[in-house]
């Protein structure tokens, strides 16, 4: 109903341009089995269009993979005593554990700021942080800290120039996800942009579930712990059993 | 072969985690110490939260001390009345650490106090340890007069006296329970059975004969570690159960090859060679606490207030 709302709109401030994205993913489930080592996911479209293309200004597209969002506390180190403690603490209300954006030319080419701020398409829109607590003036930079952290470990990724689009129509890329994902629903979002203004934008979501053993495993731990934490000892005990039966047969040998 | 690890969620190679279980599980054989103290840094160090190596390591260390224990009580060497004591002293230490470690982490200060715990505790233990064997090597060249006389001190003034025949001690329950209680919270702080603590603590505090200090300790760090195991299942879901099947794997293997490695050396060499590897694992840890980090900040699970 939103959707159909959506487009409809779209159809009324922009009738000329009444441009659709048909979408096709690789895969819209990720199992994260027992050797789960990354994923990479092959996102392609094609834009659906009944009057003739526009030539100027282009046709960019813009992609954004979120993993689930939630609520952070980034802490800063500071020297005391001599020792390198964590010392201020801030409160992120809203960051996604994995986000990539992938764009068919450099960033702010392809989007402009008011529709980067209105969509929350960039990393930095992306993490939200209502207030810090009072006596730290620099909150700008705990969320700098978040950006530049999950970054270097492969889970914001900034992708530009890295969706290719032939005849204005066709556009594909891939995102790799690295192996240290959380599970939850994944949602993407692909916008069409002309001159940095967004003439349409679709959305659907990527399932990252645990699988099988590491489902069943997760699950117990969860749901019931105590039979969780006795099947750990009884696995231990009997392991222990076992190297000391095995030992003792090779001694005697 | 990665594999991902459902609790720890990260994905580690399998083979790294059977090789340091087995590296540490040699050691631990060759040493007669449980190996928690090396593996639990250790697996600071390839990137397993610290909440969860600790929690695992606990439940590691079941398994390598029961194999251990059995062996003892084949020889008669487990004193039982002692183990229960600092057994009993051993599970109100180790329930006082679960809840010193769960406020401690709701503080953000936990990676702080496992670290400190680490560095203090191996560098006092290891540069003992380092001196007195460098000391045995000395006397044993010089071929040193008839060993010293236990000495009366004022543990034997102490009230509460309760007799050990298998330790062959008449003395206060006291000083047992307080060694429990200690080793008990370090144990749910550290993720070590304690025993290089525990041992140390037998022989020069109790004054229990050498032979049986090793079987009891380990029949009383089962426990406390398996009670640790289930508190850090039950309060904090941080034993990943993967994790800790890949470990004992590699420690029960390495365990046996370590024990065979450690008949060709001489105990005072293996002492030493211990204690320059405790030193060693403290001094980085050290490092990481007094160099400015290259990443000042850090980020945790929110709801820390």
């Amino acid at each position: 109903m939103k959707r159909l709302l959506l487009s409809l709109l779209l159809c009324v401030t922009t009738p000329v341009m009444a441009e659709e994205v048909v979408l096709g993913l690789s895969q819209d489930q990720v199992a994260i089995t027992a050797d789960f080592d990354g994923s990479e996911i092959l996102l392609f479209g094609a834009v659906k269009r009944e009057s003739p293309i526009l030539q100027d200004p282009p046709l960019e597209v813009v992609i954004a993979v979120s993993g689930p969002s939630g609520p952070l506390t980034v802490r800063r180190k500071e020297r005391k005593f001599g020792i390198w403690v964590n010392a201020d603490a801030v409160e992120i209300d809203h960051a996604p554990s994995f986000y990539a954006v992938a764009t068919s030319a450099p960033f702010n080419e392809a989007m402009s700021n008011v529709e980067d701020q209105r969509h929350r398409v960039s990393i930095p829109r992306a993490i939200r942080s209502v207030g810090a607590p009072m006596g730290i003036e620099d909150a700008q930079s705990f969320s700098e800290a978040v950006i530049r952290i999950r970054t270097s470990e492969g889970a914001y990724q900034v992708l530009e120039n890295s969706v290719s689009v032939d005849e204005q129509t066709l556009f594909r890329t891939s995102i790799k996800m690295p192996a240290n994902l959380t599970e939850g629903d994944y949602p993407t979002r692909i916008f069409l942009t002309r001159g940095g203004k967004v003439v349409s934008n679709y959305e659907t979501v990527i399932n990252v579930n645990k699988v099988g053993l590491e489902r069943w495993l997760f699950d117990m731990s969860r749901n019931q712990p105590l039979m969780y934490g006795l099947m750990s000892l009884a696995i231990a005990i009997a392991a222990g059993w076992m190297a000391s039966a095995a030992f003792q047969v090779l001694q005697r040998r | 072969m990665q594999i991902y690890l459902p609790i720890a969620e990260v994905s580690v190679n399998a083979f790294l985690l059977l090789g340091l279980g087995g590296m540490v599980g040699i050691l631990s054989g060759m040493f007669g110490v449980g190996g928690g103290f090396l593996m639990t840094p250790l697996l600071f160090f390839i990137g397993i939260p610290p909440a969860v190596a600790v929690a695992t390591e606990a439940n590691q260390i079941v398994a390598s001390s029961f194999s251990g224990v059995l062996a003892h009580f084949r020889r008669k060497t487990v004193d039982l009345k002692m183990g229960t004591v600092l057994l009993s002293g051993g599970l109100v230490g180790a329930a006082f650490g679960v809840v010193l470690f769960n406020y401690l982490k709701s503080q953000g200060q936990v990676d702080l106090l496992v670290r400190l715990c680490y560095v203090v505790f191996l560098g006092v233990i290891g540069s003992l340890m380092f001196v007195e064997s460098l000391n045995a090597i000395r006397k044993s060249r010089k071929n040193a007069g008839p060993p010293k006389r236990k000495k009366h001190n004022w543990i034997h003034g102490l009230p509460l006296k309760m007799r050990f025949r298998v330790s062959g001690l008449y003395i206060s329950v006291i000083p047992p329970l307080i060694v429990g209680v200690l080793v008990g919270i370090l144990a749910a702080i550290m993720g070590v059975g304690g025993g290089f603590i525990m041992v140390p603590a037998m022989i020069y505090l109790l004054g229990m004969p050498t032979k049986v200090v090793v079987g009891t300790s380990l029949f009383q760090i089962i426990f406390v570690t398996g009670f640790t195991t289930l508190l850090h299942a039950t309060t904090n879901y941080t034993v990943d159960i993967a994790l800790a099947v890949l470990l004992l794997v590699g420690g029960v293997i390495g365990a046996q090859i370590g024990t065979r490695l450690g008949t060709y050396l001489k105990a005072e060499q293996l002492r030493i060679l211990l204690a320059l590897l405790v030193i060693l694992v403290c001094a980085k840890l050290a490092l990481d606490l007094l160099l400015e980090p290259s990443e000042l900040f850090s980020i945790g699970a929110a709801g820390g207030h």
